[in-house]
């Protein structure tokens, strides 16, 4: 992705600062409840499932499956059409919305549940967006 | 718990003009559909004393604008379904004694845009941070998301899906009032430009200029105005989450499943008393979640119930009876549109009545299955 690239981009607050950070540096950072042991998204100082503030930040293993996703074929910023807006399920258990890359954006080629791994994508020095391909490096 | 029947709409119209009316602005559709609200109900702007609203204009903005004094304002706002939420919360309201009589207002300029621009979400909010930059534009490439998962689960078609275009069609063809009223077929539908797949325009809801209002108030009082009174049975709601990657299951609604079972429970009726159901459509999935949301039923079956035209003209489960979003109107929050439907529908006067309405449910979704609101209205007031 250049550095020119015209998608929305998001401004980091001090709750999220350390899940961009991790971006970053390749790492996809996740929070786990200090009471149930269940990982959550998106990152916030307490865990959804009980209100502790007992939380640990860790590093996800980037493995995932495709959950569902539409294609869109009307132009967006920093987008060219179609591409698919996609929700993946992380191997931890949440789910995040990203873009399947290195695949075709066709129905043939993104099927639901196929494996994807972490394909950390610079948008410029600062975010770096947690983007998925194919688990292999390629498409099937 | 307030006792079904307790409240009532006593006036409800929508604004003079529907579809594209690029000479009122938002504020402006509100106050055209109040004062025709306030008229059916034989009332002026001076008897109200309870004001809810949503959208670019916030209460204190529509009171004054109105010439009301109100002690009692609600400005809840999660989207579409902010008027089933603001109808339950009236309730409350009058049977607290905080007010007696409630307007409750809707316009949107969704087409024209006259004083009501979107706006993209804050970069710093956490759509902004984790939804926006994977490139949705909008309701049609977020809400049908969820639709491919649901497919897969429950093995159902396109073919099957655009069934729910087809027949509220067929209902907006009955509707003079219908943005749209040619009849179309699947193929039309499975034909027609590809937006999101796996949706196509005709899945997708019109884009509307409008407004629509209800004036509430005791059903001790509600037998005094012009209008048969609609009662309010019961009423239920709910959220889930803001960002539609966070819903917890692609195949059900947490909102739908808990806004419905509760407006059943404190209406005291079943499923087999519905005489008339509104399903908030903004794209064609969300009354098949609907159907199986609030128990119409079982899940997995709601398309194929469509597609077998028991929610059809002469179905014995009337749906979306105006054309629904789809084709009647979608000013941007439709919910308004869909409780009119329903008052018309208790009232007898619909253009596509279904026969004497006992007992009419209206859902509404607000945001991306983000909120919830059900009604249960009645013809008569339970004894």
């Amino acid at each position: 992705m250049s550095a020119a690239s015209q998608r929305p981009r998001p401004l980091p607050t001090p709750e999220t600062q350390h899940f961009w950070d991790g971006l970053r540096r390749g790492e996809l950072l996740l929070q786990r409840c200090g009471d149930t042991g269940r990982a959550y998204f998106p990152p916030r100082p307490f865990s959804p499932f009980t209100g502790t503030r007992d939380v640990q930040v860790f590093r996800a293993s980037g493995r995932a499956t495709l959950y569902s996703y539409v294609i869109h074929h009307r132009s967006a910023p920093g987008f060219t059409p179609p591409y698919a807006i996609a929700v993946v399920t992380l191997e931890e258990g949440p789910r995040l919305m990203t873009n399947i890359v290195d695949c075709p954006q066709t129905p043939e080629a993104l099927l639901l549940d196929m494996e994807l791994e972490l394909a950390p994508t610079p948008l410029d020095e600062e975010i770096t967006l947690p983007l998925f391909r194919p688990a292999g490096g390629g498409a099937p | 718990m307030i006792a079904p029947g307790s409240v009532a709409v006593v006036g409800a119209a929508e604004t003079t003009e529907l579809g594209i009316v690029p000479q009122l602005s938002e504020i402006g559709l509100a106050a055209d559909a109040a004062l025709n609200a306030l008229a059916d109900a034989g009332l002026k702007p001076a008897d109200v004393d309870g004001l809810a609203c949503v959208g670019n204009f916030r209460p204190q903005a529509l009171a004054h604008y109105l010439g009301l004094t109100p002690r009692w304002v609600d400005g809840t706002g999660v989207g579409g379904c902010s008027f089933m939420l603001h109808v339950r919360h009236a309730a409350a309201a009058i049977m607290a004694g905080y007010c007696n009589t409630v307007l409750i207002a809707h316009g949107e300029s969704g087409r024209s845009r006259v004083a009501g621009a979107p706006r993209p979400p804050e970069p710093g909010s956490l759509p902004g941070q984790f939804e926006a930059p994977f490139g949705p534009v909008g309701p049609p490439t977020l809400f049908p998301i969820p639709v491919l998962r649901w497919m897969k689960t429950f093995g159902v078609t396109e073919e099957e899906i655009a069934m729910v275009s087809v027949v509220q069609r067929e209902w907006a063809s009955r509707n003079p009032r219908a943005l749209y009223r040619d009849p179309i077929t699947v193929a039309d539908v499975l034909n027609s430009r590809m937006i999101a797949y796996p949706f196509r325009i005709l899945q997708c809801c019109v884009v509307t200029d409008g407004g629509g209002a209800l004036v509430m108030t005791s059903a001790d009082r509600a037998r005094n105005f012009p209008q048969p009174p609609a009662y309010l049975l019961g009423s239920g709601e709910s959220v889930e989450a803001q960002m539609i990657s966070q819903m917890e299951d692609f195949t059900t609604s947490r909102a739908f499943r808990v806004a419905g079972p509760e407006a059943f429970r404190s209406a005291g009726v079943t499923h087999a008393d519905v005489d008339h159901l509104m399903l908030y459509d903004a794209f064609a999935h969300l009354p098949l979640f609907g159907l199986e949301d609030l128990g119409f039923v079982p899940r997995g079956e709601s398309a194929r119930f469509v597609a077998e035209r028991h929610t059809a003209p002469g179905g014995r489960l009337p749906v979306n009876t105006n054309g629904g979003g789809l084709s009647y109107t979608h000013t941007g929050m439709y919910g308004m549109f869909a409780i009119q439907e329903s008052i018309r529908q208790v009232r007898g006067t619909a253009p596509a009545q279904v026969g004497k309405v006992e007992i009419a449910v209206c859902h509404g979704v607000g945001g991306m299955f983000a909120a919830s609101g059900t009604l249960v209205l009645g013809r008569e007031r339970p004894s």
